[in-house]
């Protein structure tokens, strides 16, 4: 991990925590969290708006609640316990989707519940709720869950121009123009999500966009953010107590010593 | 009979397989898929507590639509899922070390990874039966097993090329994803030849 900056000694303002989520900390293109509903709703603008929504409704509640709860929780059962929160969310959630709006339930199908094991909440709920007031956590909720509606709203905008030809299910593209069927299918949206990570790091670095990027640049490790598959404690890759510089060495070397105990054992 | 089992392994592995076609998993297919070695005993690990997952989960199922709460399948499943994987790794370093030794690292990692949730709702809504079940699990953790062993040799490559500046690392990673799930791409129909199903 290139050089940490020591964090603020001065609280940011709910405006400022609200704007990381949406482009510097965007969950999606730059943490590179929550890949899976990224992926695989984003086959038409209705349900990647759909599933943004409702991933942002799940993520404010829970981070709220967590955060009106910190101090009650103990530490060593923090993580079953916001599983628990988050999973009560998304079950309301689903009874609201699946009450008035059956047919997003329809095409969502088996994301809606797996926002419970969507990184983004956790993570969140780990890192930014059980240490901030509920204030503040509303605000990180909103500006994440925004900026993943956004990322997901614009991912799947590509995906169904190019792969229907329409948007928002209205005809956009003419006629003597063949969608590229390949973009609703799977290995377009692998595709579509690389080009993208490329386009937010391209305007990152972009001298233009460069003064409005607060400089705690999340750098080359937020690729190491997704290569972490422990979904998820802590979400960023800034902050002190994560890992994942180390953690693929650090699974090597738990593999060489669990075998070479295990060869001892043997003996 | 057999070809119905048969029929579901096949389609579980190759047509639906469940990180290229289904999106699940992707952490940590894009994570641990960088040394064979992981890549392999990840995709072992996974497998193997699909099987016991849905083994334990199924049931639960029945019970809660016995009991009128299937509203609770969400809540009920995870906390299930991550007390399953705790318990399987101490009866793991206590009674087979050996296979701790190659299983048991990865299976903290996966106490909260989606297929695993995910499989285990994904039989339920289809309804398949107690037997069936377990066979769908298997092959949907042979299916990561799969992708997870092919994509870490193909990563191998993407690893040493030298991209433009702005796609190095995940941008890159991303579209050899793309190129690998579009050969899955051919493997649609092949189960209704073969099966007739």
């Amino acid at each position: 991990m290139d050089k940490r900056q020591p964090t603020a000694p001065t609280e940011p303002t709910l405006a400022q925590i609200f704007d990381r989520g949406l482009l510097e900390e965007n969950p999606a293109l730059r943490q590179m969290l929550g890949l899976c509903p990224t992926l695989a709703v984003t086959t038409a603008v209705t349900n990647g708006l759909g599933m943004g929504l409702a991933t942002t409704f799940v993520l404010v509640c829970s981070e709220v609640a967590v955060s009106l709860l910190r101090h009650a929780i103990p530490k060593t059962v923090r993580i079953p316990a916001f599983i628990t929160i988050i999973a009560s969310f998304v079950t309301l959630v689903m009874m609201l989707v699946k009450a008035y709006l059956p047919a997003l339930d329809e095409a969502l199908g088996i994301y809606l519940p797996l926002i419970v094991v969507n990184c983004i909440v956790l993570g969140r709920a780990e890192m930014f709720a059980s240490k901030h007031g509920p204030l503040q956590a509303a605000a990180d909720g909103a500006g994440m869950g925004i900026g993943f509606t956004v990322a997901l709203v614009l991912m799947s905008a590509i995906r169904e121009v190019l792969g229907a030809g329409t948007l928002l299910g209205a005809r956009v593209l003419p006629p003597f123009i063949e969608p590229m069927i390949i973009m609703v299918m799977p290995a377009g949206g692998f595709a579509v999500l690389g080009v993208l990570i490329a386009a937010s790091v391209w305007i990152e670095e972009h001298p233009r966009h460069r003064h409005r990027i607060v400089k705690r640049r999340v750098g080359p490790s937020a690729s190491l953010c997704a290569a972490c598959p422990i979904n998820c404690g802590i979400g960023d890759p800034t902050d002190d107590m994560c890992a994942k510089d180390e953690f693929v060495e650090m699974l090597e070397a738990a593999v060489t010593a669990a075998r070479k105990e295990a060869e001892e054992r043997e003996q | 009979m057999m070809a119905q089992y048969a029929s579901i392994l096949f389609s579980m592995i190759l047509v639906n397989n469940f990180v290229l076609v289904k999106f699940l998993g992707i952490c940590p297919f894009l994570g641990v898929s960088k040394k064979f070695d992981s890549a392999v005993g990840m995709g072992a690990a996974v497998t193997l507590v699909m099987v016991l997952a849905i083994a334990v989960t199924w049931p639960i199922q029945q019970l809660l639509v016995a009991w009128g709460l299937e509203y609770l399948q969400t809540i009920a499943f995870i906390l299930v899922i991550a007390t399953l994987v705790q318990l399987l790794e101490m009866a793991l370093k206590r009674y087979v070390p050996a296979l701790h030794a190659s299983l048991g690292v990865f299976l903290p990692l996966i106490t909260t990874n989606c297929a695993v949730l995910g499989v285990a709702i994904l039989v339920v809504d289809e309804g398949y039966t107690y037997p069936e079940a377990l066979v769908a699990g298997l092959g949907a953790g042979l299916g990561f097993l799969l992708a997870m062993t092919i994509f870490s040799g193909v990563r191998r490559r993407v690893e040493e090329a030298e991209p433009p500046e702005v796609f190095r690392g995940m941008p890159i990673t991303l579209i050899a994803a793309a190129i690998t799930a579009m050969s899955f791409m051919g493997f649609s129909g092949v189960i209704d030849h073969l099966f007739g199903a």
